[in-house]
């Protein structure tokens, strides 16, 4: 038969004021416990999807835990390991807690061994401190080196300039006294006067012909680089109404990229992920914790400092309607406006699927280091010559592909090529991208 | 370079103290400027002190600053999901099985919406029962986009909420429940197992409830005689499929009649297999789609169709009557005889007379000849009004017996033929709600206006036909605060807390389905179970016969009808619809009488040409039983002489901008329902201008444009005979025209070579692949004004040509035999004589659109290369290229290239839906919204057959035959148009290009078109 502790309120407020007490001592049962620094790696491998210290998520928080439950180790083993039997068993604690977070299933643990929970609890009890950031020192070691070389060749500079500067006074010098010992020999120097070199040149028809004719070219072929410009957007990288960064999401946490632009695959819009999308990944991703190292000395010029990043996803979280505190939708949502930074013309016709699905192009082919742009900017000129550009060089990809078996073998053999070009399959037609 | 020269202005500069001097000095004109005519608002310019140099720097100013800003890109916003709908994947379409219920049309549909929003209306291909959309069912997408939809409920003029609609419809139920008086619901004909279960809990709680059906444009004699014949008050359904011999009196089956979809049945049997194909009679006095279709047409006014009728019957059954019928007239009807008697039972007979006796009568002959055609087991249910008690609804409520009327989707202040004296009764009725998509003239005339949804928005069942179900899905959320009729009765009766679609789901589970699940028939959109044979009941057939041979004709018949465009009018404000010009005459944004040549003459009629090529006509007055119409005449080849074809549905002016008032109102003239009508017609005074896109009428003897033969020389002679190929001389040779050309052919030998192929037999010329072609493709809507310009911007239009002669074949010899420049066989007069229709025509149809040419002129003489060819047979057009010099289109031996004269989106000029945001949800994302200055034409779907490659190409496979369509060929029920690759041997278009019938146009231009054509076999080999 179950054991059943606490029916008592009383006892049970009594209990709770022990553990209370207990609390001071607790670090040294920790300890005795289990290795907190294992337990915080088991904590990140299982726990960490559900629960934080500190912090109600999908789960409670986890911090006292084994304080909690009077150190009942084996209840808390049993209820790791599996803890559906438990609430089936109908044990009160269990039933407790099950229903207070919405009877939502915690997985079961069964292959943590006992040093393993033992471990963890050690770890929920006294979380080690984070370690001290020493990178302050180091990055302005790093400034201070890179500025002895920029002083190296302001020195080289200078020195040269210096050199150049006597040279010049000593020509001067040795022309004055030249012209002194002449005039003291009384020598006339003489100087023939001849037409000044502005005036021949205006006089001269032919050549003001070919510089105005050079002239005009010039300015033209610059005209036509500037118009040419008009409307390619290329580095445009606007503000947006909440921080993303890709580096971030597709850099540091290597998130595919598909993975958000789902619709890439299937559609002609690669599609911007839904905010509910978000919150799979953020109700339980709450701050932004940062590389261990801390902020880079470039990302504290821009201000990316972890509080920055964490105020971004509560910009989220008001965005979706999410109350942090119940850890439930408000029902009050309030779209967000992203600023379009690929934007084709509507004119053109352009199909992601065909391009990531059935040509295998990596996103990057396109929109360039997205995984290392803070904030996103345009990478290519999305120009028509670029398109073309790409479509003359990349070869068709046939690879298990029936739809193009016996195309690309008959057309292949037409052209004499081992492998087609997209514009030898008909990718430079009009009417295949203007419709 | 001082120069003291003086120049004198005037002679009062001679006195240097003269006022005008200074005055002058000031002013530069001397009189005043008409500014006010170039520069609208006279107030506002009167107070300017604006001069004509601060203007120009002000033009200048802004000129600079327009441009620099012009060189910045705006800022676009994306804003995504909050939550996704798990179904809905941006860019991707979804489709979903509906049904079409108006009262009017009644058609299973796939709606194809993109983002959550309908886009168009597709065929539902698995449906064996009205799955076929006409032209308006396409349209009726746009109709949900309607910016002057109600869009909310109303007292008078003032919004309401539904609560207060169904506190005052509630308390009014509750309050006359035992009262004698009735409270009266107005409805279409809803076919609808779920809504009429509804209605009776409804009557069950409020025994004064009456449901009254009113169908706009009455059926009301064949729904008596099939009651009276078999037992059940309905519509016979016919398949012409199964029929050898049709002979129709009247029945235009391939419009309107008896709620139309018999096309595709009847295109099956018209295109020759085995050397054989139906033979079509048809009798009748307007000019329809059947008659323009038909072998053989005989005109004949209502009278005399009775009397053909009686001694067809007589003929058959051996039995005798007498009836004064001309001889021609007698000739046809033994010719019909014969054939019925020579097919037996594959033979049917069918008639559209709005008459009792005669429908009777069709049904004995069917029975007597036991016609397979025939489907006894399933009549259709989509008609049920009766006049009787629609005369006795306006009599009730003059007496004082209607103590409430709530109508739903109809418009009675509208389309009752008594319309005036209804509104006038309607003080009479205490209480008045009517439910109504649009402010239409009843919605002005009653108290409550109750905002209706859309069918798109609504669920709803249909038994179409006796055991053949629909089911009616939502596929957008109301736009607006609308409801449906049956949500508002289910609030009335006490059960708001259930909606109408757990309502449909209990009935339908309970009572209809079985061994199907619900969620599998909402996913088809139908569901049929075997029904039993309904029994004949042996009839008097002797005594109709008797009263329909006495009929007697009248001086001038009037033969109301609807347009395959309009219809009974409910899709009035449909633009798409309103520019579709009318199959026959080809004119588009009106109705108007159609007169024949001879009676025309004697009345004085006169169709001319303006100037600028538009068409006018005279106007005529009508008179019957003492109301009076003024409406324009057109001189119709083919119709009756004594008869006057009017077009129902025109003439709405409730609630409608004023581009969209056109035509006149001829309900008033549809008097007890009759669809003929006693009429007096007189010469109006003026004359109308018509938007007409075609002028030149006949084919002048070039039977090379449709080719055409007659089954028995196509049964019995090669190809060569009846299929020549153009001979050209080529070195003093005579060559085919086919095998000579300018340019090197291009090698499209490899991957796909679209082809698209047109059957002549097949196609009826219903239209519907026009709407289709407009909703995919974004076509503009350029309204009457330009479409009688020419400036139409179809992108595929049907022809329709008539012959000068009796038939096109002698159309052809005449045109032959012509010598010399003058006298009786001089090409003179004799091409002038061929531009007249003779008087009852042979009608031949042709859709042409881009023939996407192998060699094709238009390339090659554009100058910026903005259309070009493809390897896959599409002709291409760049928009983005398109300068605008149109040399293409004068190029075009077609004439199929269309010219954005102006910017037809955005426009107030041009206030149709694409001026709007709402109208604006129904563009096809997929498709370039062109601009002003370019040259635009059908792409043939290049969006469809690109995206068709492209799902084969994410899922590794080859495409299957079939899946290539365009909008065109998907939305052609009657398979007259067939799309496919050429290079895939086993395709149906391979073997159709294979075809002895096949012919390209203009096949002596050398063009060697993509869309091809299969000569024209008509059966005119009689019995």
């Amino acid at each position: 038969m179950k054991q059943v502790l606490y029916r008592n309120p009383i006892t049970f407020f009594f209990g709770a004021l022990m553990a209370l007490l207990m609390l001071a001592p607790a670090s040294v049962q920790a300890q005795e416990l289990g290795d907190a620094a294992k337990g915080k790696q088991l904590f990140n491998q299982n726990c960490a999807a559900c629960h934080a210290l500190n912090r109600k998520m999908t789960g409670p928080a986890l911090a006292g835990v084994y304080d909690k439950y009077e150190g009942d180790l084996e209840w808390l083993s049993k209820w790791i390991r599996n803890n559906q039997s438990l609430i089936k068993a109908g044990d009160d604690r269990a039933l407790a807690i099950y229903n207070e977070y919405n009877q939502a299933q915690m997985n079961a643990f069964p292959t943590l061994s006992d040093q393993d929970i033992k471990d963890i609890l050690a770890y929920t009890q006294a979380p080690p401190p984070a370690p001290v950031q020493a990178t302050a020192v180091a990055t302005s070691g790093a400034v201070a080196s890179s500025n002895q070389t920029g002083v190296s060749s302001d020195v080289l500079l200078g020195a040269l300039a210096l050199v150049l500067g006597l040279l010049l006074l000593m020509l001067y010098l040795v022309t004055k006294t030249l012209k002194r010992f002449a005039n003291a020999n009384g020598i006339e120097v003489e100087v023939t006067k001849r037409k000044p070199l502005w005036k021949a040149y205006a006089e001269n028809q032919f050549l003001i012909l070919v510089t105005v004719i050079v002239l005009l070219l010039a300015s033209a072929y610059h005209m036509y680089g500037y118009f040419m410009q008009v409307g390619v957007d290329q580095g445009y990288a606007p503000i947006q109404s909440i921080h993303f960064s890709h580096k971030i999401h597709a850099g540091d946490n290597k998130i595919d990229c598909k993975f958000c632009h789902s619709s890439a695959r299937s559609s002609k819009h690669s599609g911007i992920p839904s905010l509910e999308n978000c919150m799979n990944c953020h109700k339980s991703i709450y701050e932004y914790k940062g590389n261990p190292e801390g902020p880079s000395a470039e990302d504290l010029a821009n201000g990316y400092t972890n509080e920055f990043y964490t105020g971004e996803i509560k910009k989220l979280y008001a965005a979706v309607g999410w109350d942090e505190e119940s850890m439930q939708y408000t029902g009050e949502s309030q779209p967000v406006e992203w600023v379009r930074v690929h934007k084709l013309p509507d004119l053109a016709y352009f199909n992601h699927s065909q391009h990531v699905t059935v040509a295998g192009v990596e996103c990057q082919t396109c929109h360039g280091p997205v995984e290392t742009m803070e904030i996103l900017q345009q990478h290519a000129p999305l120009t028509m010559g670029w398109c073309i550009n790409c479509h003359r060089q990349t070869n068709v990809n046939v690879k298990d592909n029936k739809y193009y078996e016996s195309i690309h073998k008959a057309l292949s053999e037409k052209y004499g090529v081992e492998e087609l070009t997209a514009a030898q399959m008909g990718g430079l037609e009009c009417g295949k991208c203007h419709y | 370079m001082a120069s003291n020269k003086v120049y004198w202005k005037n002679e009062a500069e001679l006195n240097p103290n003269d006022s005008i001097v200074e005055t002058l000095r000031h002013n530069e004109f001397v009189e005043k400027l008409p500014v006010d005519r170039f520069m609208g608002d006279k107030e506002t310019l009167s107070e300017t002190s604006t001069n004509r140099r601060d203007f120009l720097k002000f033009v200048g100013f802004s000129t600079a600053a327009a441009s620099l800003a012009a060189c910045e890109g705006p800022v676009v916003k994306s804003i995504p999901y909050v939550v996704q709908p798990e179904e809905i994947i941006p860019g991707i379409a979804n489709y979903y099985a509906t049904t079409i219920a108006n009262g009017f049309d009644f058609a299973s549909i796939l709606v194809k919406t993109r983002e959550g929003r309908p886009i168009k209306v597709e065929n539902n291909k698995e449906a064996s029962v009205k799955g076929v959309a006409n032209a308006r069912v396409q349209a009726s997408v746009l109709s949900l986009y309607d910016s002057t939809r109600l869009q909310g409920p109303r007292k008078g003029s003032e919004s309401i909420s539904w609560d207060d609609l169904d506190v005052a419809v509630i308390s009014h139920l509750e309050a006359t429940k035992s009262d004698s008086k009735s409270v009266v619901l107005l409805t279409p004909t809803y076919a609808s197992p779920s809504t009429a279960k509804l209605i009776a809990e409804l009557q069950d709680k409020y025994p004064q409830v009456k449901h009254i059906a009113y169908d706009a444009v009455s059926s009301d004699a064949a729904l008596n005689a099939y009651e009276e014949v078999y037992g059940e008050r309905a519509l016979a359904d016919y398949n012409f499929a199964k029929a050898e011999v049709i002979v129709s009196i009247g029945a235009d089956f391939l419009g309107d009649w008896q709620g139309g979809g018999y096309d595709s049945g009847y295109a099956q049997g018209r295109v020759p297999k085995h050397g054989k194909m139906s033979k079509h009679y048809q009798v009748e006095a307007n000019m329809t789609l059947s008659g323009a279709n038909a072998d053989k047409r005989v005109m004949a006014s209502s009278a005399a169709q009775k009397q053909m009728l009686a001694a067809l019957y007589a003929n058959l059954t051996d039995t005798s009557v007498s009836v004064s019928l001309s001889d021609a007239q007698q000739a046809s009807v033994e010719a019909m005889a014969n054939a019925v008697k020579k097919a037996g039972s594959k033979a049917v007979v069918v008639t559209g007379l709005d008459c009792q006796h005669s429908q009777k009568v069709v049904l004995a002959i069917n029975n007597f000849i036991k016609s397979e055609a025939f489907d006894a087991s399933a009549p259709r249910y989509i008609r049920s009004s009766s006049n009787a008690e629609l005369s006795a609804l306006v009599a009730d409520m003059n007496a004082g017996k209607v103590s409430a009327l709530i109508t739903d989707g109809v418009n009675p202040s509208y389309s009752l033929p008594n319309a005036a004296d209804f509104n006038a009764a309607l003080s009479n009725v205490s209480l008045t709600v009517a439910f109504s998509q649009l402010a239409n003239e009843t919605v002005e005339a009653f108290q409550y206006a109750a905002a209706a949804s859309h069918y798109l928005e609504s669920w709803g069942d249909v038994e179409i036909k006796k055991g053949h179900f629909a089911l009616q899905q939502p596929t957008i959320k109301e736009l607006f605060d609308t409801r449906q009729i049956q949500t508002s009765i289910l609030t009335w009766i006490g059960q708001s807390d259930v909606s109408y679609f757990d309502y449909i789901k209990t009935n339908w589970s309970k009572s209809i389905l079985s061994g199907v699940s619900f969620n599998e028939a909402l996913h088809d959109g139908v569901y049929s179970k075997s029904t039993s044979v309904a029994k004949y009941k042996s009839i008097d057939a002797s005594n109709a016969v008797a009263q329909i041979a006495s009929a007697t004709a009248s001086d001038f018949e009037l033969h109301l009808y609807t347009k395959t465009a309009m219809g009974d009018g409910q899709e009035f404000n449909n633009p798409w619809l309103q520019e579709l010009p009318d199959p026959i005459t080809r004119v588009s944004w009106d109705n108007y009488a159609t007169v024949s040549k001879v009676d025309a003459l004697d009345l004085g009629v006169v169709n001319e040409n303006d100037a600028n090529g538009g068409l006018d006509g005279s106007y005529i007055n009508l008179t019957v039983g003492g109301v009076s119409l003024s409406v324009p005449a057109i001189i119709q080849p083919g119709q009756a002489p004594g008869t006057i074809g009017l077009a129902l549905g025109y003439g709405k002016t409730a609630g409608l901008k004023s581009e969209m008032q056109v035509g006149a109102n001829a309900y008033p003239l549809y008097q007890n329902f009759a669809s003929s009508q006693e009429v007096s017609v007189s010469l109006g005074s003026g004359m109308h201008e018509f938007a007409c896109v075609q002028l030149q009428n006949t084919l002048m003897g070039r039977g090379d444009i449709i080719k055409e033969t007659t089954l028995e020389v196509f049964n019995t002679k090669e190809a060569a005979h009846w299929n020549q190929v153009p001979m050209v001389s080529l070195d003093h040779q005579e060559v085919e025209a086919t095998s000579v050309s300018l340019w090197d052919d291009f090698d499209r030998s490899i991957g796909h070579h679209f082809n698209l192929s047109i059957d002549l037999n097949a196609c009826t010329g219903c239209g519907a692949c026009v709407i289709a072609c407009h909703a995919e493709n974004n076509v503009p809507v350029v309204g009457k004004s330009e479409i009688r310009k020419s400036r139409d911007m179809h992108w595929l239009r049907i022809d329709r040509y008539y012959s000068s002669e009796e038939n096109f074949e002698a159309d052809n010899q005449k045109k032959e035999n012509f010598s010399g420049l003058f006298g009786d066989e001089g090409s003179l007069g004799g091409f002038r004589s061929m531009e007249d229709p003779t008087e009852n025509p042979q009608v031949a149809f042709q859709p042409v659109m881009c023939q996407h040419c192998n060699h094709a002129p238009c390339e090659t003489v554009c100058p910026v290369a903005a259309t070009s060819h493809s390897r896959q047979g599409q002709n291409h057009m760049a928009y983005n290229r398109c300068v605008g010099t149109r040399y293409c289109a004068n190029n075009c031996p077609y004439k199929v290239r269309r010219f954005n004269w102006f910017l037809y989106n955005n426009n107030d000029e041009f206030d149709f839906h694409m001026n709007n945001d709402l109208g604006k949800m129904v563009i096809n994302p997929d498709v370039t919204v062109r601009s002003r200055g370019v040259m635009e034409k059908c792409s043939m779907c290049i969006q469809m057959t690109q995206k068709t490659i492209l799902d084969a190409k994410r899922e590794g496979r080859v495409i299957k035959d079939g899946e290539f369509q365009t909008a065109c060929s998907s939305a052609c029920g009657n398979g007259a148009m067939v799309f496919g690759d050429i290079n895939d041997a086993e395709s149906k278009i391979t073997a159709l290009k294979e075809d002895d019938r096949m012919y390209h146009l203009l096949e002596h231009v050398g063009t060697k078109p993509n869309v091809m054509y299969q000569v024209k076999v008509r059966n005119t080999s009689e019995a």
